[in-house]
């Protein structure tokens, strides 16, 4: 189950839709092992890409070392399909390296209603899981 | 040479669930060679087709080695050595 501020999946789906036709993507961060995601993280999709999202390899660096240093995890790793559901793909399952992590998908493919969705995703399984947001 | 790796939770079962390694080797392919005589099996994570894998990005001091030559890229003693999977994908419908 993932729990998450009303005002952290505010953020992220209106990344979402800033970034739109183009996927968006970036992490939420917490203490470690808190399971708690508290600080919202946008990164720049280095593909620029309606179908591919990837954090440039420079930010990613910056990101782990700052996450570091304030004993922080990727507590949620999200990126939006714009032209399809909120599910992971084959590619996002197959690359996906964070089993710690929540994979959050939002989709914008629908201009009127939000899709948010979120997901384990360990040694290629991917598990749905409840969304509780307060 | 010997330095110090970085070891993400998800390689973590290569290395006994050490989060830092210590290794040897004067490039990235040879620290590689080195962790896989001690953590067998970690290389085929890291090395795909002579080259290092699509979605694993290396850094030695916190330069991806991909801008340095990749696997060829030179390391010194007392270099810190960073794995870190990529973050990326997409929708069903994109390049691969």
């Amino acid at each position: 189950m993932l729990t998450i501020r009303r005002d952290l999946v505010e953020a992220m789906v209106k990344h979402a839709r800033r970034d739109h036709p183009d996927e968006a993507c970036g992490v939420l961060a917490g203490p470690q092992g808190s399971d708690r995601p508290e600080r919202f993280i946008p990164m720049l999709n280095s593909a620029r890409s309606m179908t591919f999202y990837e954090f440039d390899s420079g930010d990613d660096i910056r990101l782990h070392r700052e996450l570091e240093s304030r004993d922080e995890e990727r507590v949620v790793i999200y990126h939006s399909h714009t032209a399809t559901e909120a599910y992971p793909s084959r590619r996002d399952i197959d690359i996906a390296g964070y089993p710690e992590a929540h994979y959050v998908l939002i989709s914008t493919r629908d201009p009127d209603s939000d899709e948010l969705r979120s997901y384990r995703i360990i040694d290629g399984e991917v598990t749905e899981e409840p969304v509780v947001v307060e | 040479m010997a330095v110090t790796v970085s070891v993400p939770t998800i390689l973590r079962t290569y290395t006994g669930g050490e989060k830092s390694v210590q290794a040897s080797g004067a490039t990235v392919a040879e620290v590689i060679e080195d962790l896989e005589s001690r953590h067998s099996g970690i290389k085929g994570r890291l090395v795909k087709d002579g080259s290092l894998h699509r979605f694993i990005n290396v850094y030695v001091n916190d330069q991806d080695v991909r801008f340095e030559g990749g696997l060829v890229a030179a390391v010194h003693d007392g270099d810190n050595v960073t794995i870190l999977p990529a973050v990326a994908g997409g929708s069903p419908h994109g390049p691969v």
